[in-house]
């Protein structure tokens, strides 16, 4: 009878049955006694069953847009695959298909937690140069060079402040 | 390549002096932090892993809680050391399998390990014994503090702290704390305790081994999201729930011990008998015993004093331990002898059970 259940990752008989609940969902996950040794099922340490539901799920929208990560090159598939992203910039890359994976995870989808002093500094002194710089293009291109001085002088005043920073730091 | 650490005179989980608790051994918190400018490291070469260590070792070690910390390499360790590391929970399987490239920072006291180049480029564990949730998360936090002074972290302002996995996105911090639970299996009530606070985002585990059974009747109970509440509310609702399974595992000794006295003082009697007299204990029976024995303690039929020897036990009774003390490569039934032999020589000086604390009550 078509009454056995089968593995969620291969066609193998299903012989481990698994049930959580996460955000008052249940989630249910038959699998195959292989299949539930690689997913860690059997190490109590690295088994989760909401990363293991996330793995699965974004490996059944194959044909979704295929987005990919500037910084690292990661892909859609990649991160299907996986269920894990390449690098930190790999987060903006995958934006348009994040939210409902973290819907499924998490208890809300906006960081509430610590916030990192450092590297909210550091943050916004790369996107303040970034933009000086810029700017500094864009007046030596207009020709307004009076301009563009004060840009260079800022930028090397916001330079040599970090470079003081940076000493304070590792000092 | 460990014996300064297994053989440190001051690790926090089998050396501690300080006052051992019923029903919970030992708390733990562990945060997920990644380096912005570098792939995570499944994703990174091994070049680029390297480059990640040693930043992350030089700026570590200047950390003045981790002037007398450890570093190792997991490429320079023997499978039995790796295994041993594990059984303790200073690595993970997963830095085991990544194994070149990546290394471990263990202080002197043990109670806090750097992963480097796991899942993530550095986890953070620090842990105690007993229930200390908020005053861990004080330490781990100021520590943590550090690391991002010297360390240029992955972090978005809404998606908080950047991980590898999105499990683990938003505060990356897993908190855990290790449970004692003979009443809640023995009344068969596991299960169904496992369900209620899995609809609170609570994971529950069995320590040594799988399901509600595990032997040892320890426990893992943890946090299951990241994202959404601070570090401050996820252990808040964490320790509501702990407090509450402590209560109900309290109730199901009780109730035990009112209903079936003679089996409750039989299965204690046998477990001090065994344990001071086998001489073949499979790491199975031994945590089986073992947990015996501690509630025995925590019913004053044993001096309070001795939990903490027995929590001691728990961890050098794994099969690596075992292999590791007797310092040659021996075969499981061997294993086995070995295990009995320590464990009659840690309880040869046990004083005989007093039940006397169940007839005041009658």
């Amino acid at each position: 009878m078509g009454d056995v259940l089968k593995c969620k990752f291969c066609d193998e008989v299903a012989t481990v049955h698994l049930t959580q609940i996460i955000n008052n969902k249940i989630h249910k996950v038959d699998l195959c006694e292989t299949c539930a040794q690689q997913k860690g099922v059997s190490d109590p340490e690295g088994f989760s069953l909401a990363e293991m539901l996330m793995q699965s799920n974004a490996a059944m929208g194959s044909d979704d847009q295929q987005l990919q990560c500037p910084a690292c090159g990661f892909n859609t598939s990649d991160f299907r695959r996986t269920g894990r992203m390449g690098c930190a910039e790999c987060y903006t890359a995958f934006e348009p298909i994040l939210e409902p994976i973290l819907e499924d995870m998490h208890s809300g989808l906006k960081h509430t937690g610590k916030v990192p002093s450092h590297a909210l500094n550091r943050q916004s002194y790369h996107t303040r140069l970034h933009h000086l710089k810029a700017a500094l293009v864009r007046a030596v291109e207009g020709e307004a060079y009076e301009e563009a001085a004060k840009y260079r002088d800022e930028i090397h005043a916001l330079e040599s402040g970090a470079s003081e920073q940076n000493k304070v730091n590792k000092a | 390549m460990i014996e300064s650490i297994i053989g440190g005179r001051k690790a926090e989980l089998t050396q501690s002096s300080k006052r051992t608790a019923p029903v919970v051994l030992s708390t733990r918190i562990r945060l997920a932090r990644n380096l912005a400018d570098s792939p995570f490291p499944q994703r990174a070469n091994l070049s680029q892993r390297r480059v990640v260590l040693t930043d992350c070792v030089s700026q570590i070690q200047r950390l003045e809680s981790m002037e007398s910390g450890t570093f190792i390499e997991i490429e320079q360790l023997s499978d039995l050391e790796k295994q041993v590391l594990l059984e303790r929970h200073l690595i993970s399987s997963e830095l085991i399998e990544s194994s070149k490239g990546c290394g471990v920072y263990i202080n002197s006291e043990q109670t806090c390990s750097i992963m480097i180049n796991e899942e993530d480029h550095l986890r953070i564990q620090f842990l105690k014994t007993g229930f200390n949730l908020k005053s861990l998360w004080k330490r781990i936090n100021s520590f943590d503090d550090a690391i991002d002074q010297y360390l240029n972290l992955a972090y978005s302002e809404e998606l908080g702290y950047l991980t590898a996995c999105p499990t683990n996105l938003g505060t990356g911090m897993r908190a855990s704390v290790m449970m004692h639970l003979p009443g809640l299996v023995l009344s068969e009530n596991m299960e169904k305790v496992t369900r209620a606070v899995g609809q609170l985002g609570i994971v529950v585990r069995g320590h040594f081994g799988e399901g509600s059974d595990a032997s040892g009747h320890i426990f893992q109970i943890s946090n299951q999201q990241t994202l959404g509440e601070s570090e401050p509310e996820i252990l808040e609702r964490l320790g509501n729930v702990l407090k509450s399974i402590i209560d109900q595992e309290l109730n199901a000794r009780f109730k035990y011990l009112e209903d079936k006295p003679e089996l409750l003082m039989d299965q204690i009697g046998r477990a001090y008998g065994v344990l001071q007299n086998a001489h073949v204990l499979s790491s199975n029976e031994a945590m089986h015993l073992l947990s015996l024995l501690r509630l025995a303690v925590d019913f004053n039929f044993l001096p309070e004093s001795r939990r903490a020897e027995v929590d001691r036990c728990f961890i050098e009774c794994q099969p690596g331990h075992i292999q590791y003390d007797v310092k040659s490569d021996i075969a499981p039934e061997l294993r086995d002898t070995a295990r009995a032999a320590k464990l009659r020589s840690v309880f040869s000086k046990l004083p005989p059970l007093s039940f006397d604390s169940l007839e005041e009550n009658k």
